[in-house]
């Protein structure tokens, strides 16, 4: 049904976009290991379908905010992979100069206001530009991603509170990818699914499958439509799974490799391919050369971060107040 | 001139703020305290409904909601009334709303005010005495402004909402009944630069906030005693005047600090490492602070004199600077 909706191009650019994100993070992976980025860097690969099929529903001067694994949302927003390979790399061409790197992204000229290092930190934060937005009445939304373990700490509780009570355009999207870093949920909560929270504080939520793109783009087109129109917050969970580990270096050994197995098997970009392919709207040259382009975009992102300066010791003084 | 008490100054300050900038709004609070005055609030409560929310009790929730309406533009204000609650707000203030612009590069600016009543209160005990802005001082990013007066505090607070970094105005309740001049039209008050309360030659007896207030009654006493006191008020302390207090120091060559944060690590220590790393060649004597003591303030009335910035503690550090 959601695919009528869709026309085939804007198809294609989410698979695109899905890929972009594959390639940048797989480079990001590489670099790593090499040690020429050298911070601490959390992936979201297979992931993607959230980050595409959520902020595909949004506008420019919609907020985004993230977390500690939010290179996808950066890039879903419209943020620049140069700019973004660099800031991770800590080099001064990076978005924030190099003085946010990896997990405090921001890049605001495509609305992603800002990550988060510490886990549920942006929830209010949204809210904040949820209150903003609705203050000014162009039916601007704001959206924060988050993941399961945020489910537990003080900020979601007051932040679903807080936006259901005074009907705030907030889009809390869940990110459920089973572990709160190194241990399953399940060691972390009775709740099963973080959507029931939701409820409990009068919000209407849902639960999708995570790795099913138009599943995400479905449930987000909603509850978009529904915000902008001044209905108040919505709570979004997507069944979702990490391909690596909690951090680039983590050698994961709490998760089963049967489990990893059957996730790779779910693998969004795949199963979204194939199902473009069974609708006859991408043919197979297509596909590898949408695959080709973004490696090739994400080879010219890592160049130009690795060919930036480092900052100058002078810049540290800068930018401490307004 | 005008006279006003601190509580009217205050008060006027908001209702021009409120008037003159859609962008503001009051979260949370009364800005007044548990203070009789609470029902001169009221009035403006009714004229702007719309931009003064009171928030469930969720200090975390509102601070952050606060630091996210002003990074999308607006400019609230919010009321933490009792100081110590910012330690419910810790992670939102320290860890976001002082770190954003920096870690943005410049990208994200916070023109959010939080406003708390920090210090001794007359029984508020440990949980409702804290005076956290040392620790916050410990932020960079941060503003602290700390007024001592009805003019500073009017003259302040609108530069706090003005300015575009996340402030800290930390308010005393024991000042809310001090009157003093308050000029009307005054210009709004610019931050690091301090003020001097009462000129002295003898000594530089650095105050802040209601301790300023304590400072003034004792260096009147000492006059009798023959020792003029230079009373300085830092006024803010991010940024921070030195070169005011430096120049007291040239022409006093003592100094005592006296401020209501805990000794260790707090704001007298860190003015007195500012003033030894740089003016230990003007001075005579060793710096002489007069903090709260290093305890958790004790609920009843004698234990809590004890321990604070007292008149009689001043009087004393002052006498022995300048024996």
């Amino acid at each position: 049904m959601a695919v009528k909706k869709n026309n085939s191009q804007e198809l294609v650019a989410l698979l695109r976009r899905m890929w972009l994100i594959r390639a940048f993070e797989e480079k990001v992976s590489v670099l790593y290991a090499a040690r020429e980025i050298q911070g601490l860097v959390h992936l979201g690969i297979g992931q993607e379908a959230v980050a595409v099929g959520a902020c595909g529903q949004l506008r420019v001067d919609d907020y985004v905010y993230g977390g500690h694994r939010s290179h996808g949302h950066a890039i879903a927003k419209g943020a620049d992979i140069n700019r973004l390979m660099a800031e991770i790399a800590g080099r001064a061409t990076g978005y924030c100069r190099g003085k946010g790197g990896s997990m405090h992204i921001a890049a605001k000229e495509c609305g992603f206001v800002t990550a988060t290092g510490v886990v549920g930190g942006t929830m209010p934060l949204a809210l904040g530009a949820a209150f903003a937005a609705k203050e000014r009445k162009k039916g601007q939304v704001a959206v924060v991603f988050f993941g399961d373990g945020a489910g537990q700490a003080g900020p979601f509780h007051e932040s679903l509170n807080i936006a259901s009570l005074w009907k705030l355009p907030v889009i809390f999207v869940c990110e459920n990818n089973g572990y709160a870093e190194f241990t399953p949920l399940s060691a972390h909560t009775k709740i099963e699914r973080l959507a029931q929270h939701a409820k409990t504080y009068g919000i209407p939520a849902s639960t999708v499958d995570g790795n099913d793109l138009l599943a995400v783009r479905g449930a987000m087109s909603e509850a978009v439509t529904k915000c902008r129109a001044g209905q108040g917050p919505a709570f979004l969970e997507c069944l979702t799974h990490r391909l690596r580990g909690h951090y680039e270096g983590d050698p994961a050994k709490y998760r089963e490799l049967s489990q990893l197995a059957e996730w790779k098997k779910k693998d969004p970009i795949a199963r979204f391919t194939r199902l473009l392919k069974s609708r006859k709207l991408i043919s197979d040259q297509a596909v590898e050369s949408i695959e080709r382009e973004a490696r090739g975009a994400v080879e010219q992102a890592a160049e130009f971060s690795l060919a930036s300066p480092w900052p100058d010791a002078a810049e540290v003084a800068g930018q401490v107040t307004a | 001139m005008r006279e006003l008490a601190y509580y009217e100054a205050k008060f006027e300050a908001l209702e021009e703020i409120m008037a003159a900038d859609q962008r503001v709004h009051l979260i949370n609070g009364t800005f007044l305290s548990l203070s009789p005055h609470r029902h001169v609030f009221q009035n403006l409560q009714k004229k702007y409904s719309d931009r003064m929310m009171m928030p469930p009790i969720s200090e975390l929730g509102f601070c952050g909601l606060a630091i996210g309406a002003a990074m999308a533009g607006l400019r609230p204000i919010v009321d933490l009334s009792t100081g110590s609650f910012i330690f419910e707000a810790w992670p939102q203030v320290a860890n976001e709303a002082a770190n954003a612009f920096s870690m943005s590069g410049g990208q994200t600016r916070v023109p959010v005010v939080f406003h708390l009543f920090h210090g001794l209160r007359g029984g508020g005990a440990a949980q409702h005495s804290g005076s956290p802005q040392a620790m916050l001082w410990n932020c960079p990013g941060l503003e602290i402004v700390i007024p001592s007066s009805p003019r500073d505090v009017k003259g302040l607070l609108k530069t706090a909402v003005a300015s575009d970094n996340p402030t800290i105005f930390v308010d005393h309740t024991r000042l809310l009944d001090v009157r003093g001049d308050v000029p009307e039209n005054d210009k709004p008050i610019p931050f690091g630069v301090a003020d001097v309360k009462r000129p002295g030659g003898d000594v530089t007896l650095i105050a802040t906030s209601y301790t300023v207030q304590v400072a003034l009654a004792a260096a009147a006493k000492l006059a009798q005693e023959g020792i003029e006191v230079e009373v300085v008020d830092p006024r803010t302390l991010v940024p921070f005047d030195l070169a005011a207090i430096l120049s007291s120091v040239e022409k006093t060559h003592r100094v005592v600090i006296a401020d209501e944060t805990h000794q260790s690590c707090g704001v007298a220590a860190e003015i007195a490492a500012r003033i030894a790393e740089t003016g230990f060649d003007k001075l005579k004597t060793r710096i002489r602070r007069v903090s709260t003591l290093d305890v958790p303030v004790p609920y009843s009335p004698p234990l809590e004199a004890h321990i604070g910035p007292s008149e009689a503690r001043i009087m004393d550090a002052v006498r022995t600077a300048v024996a």
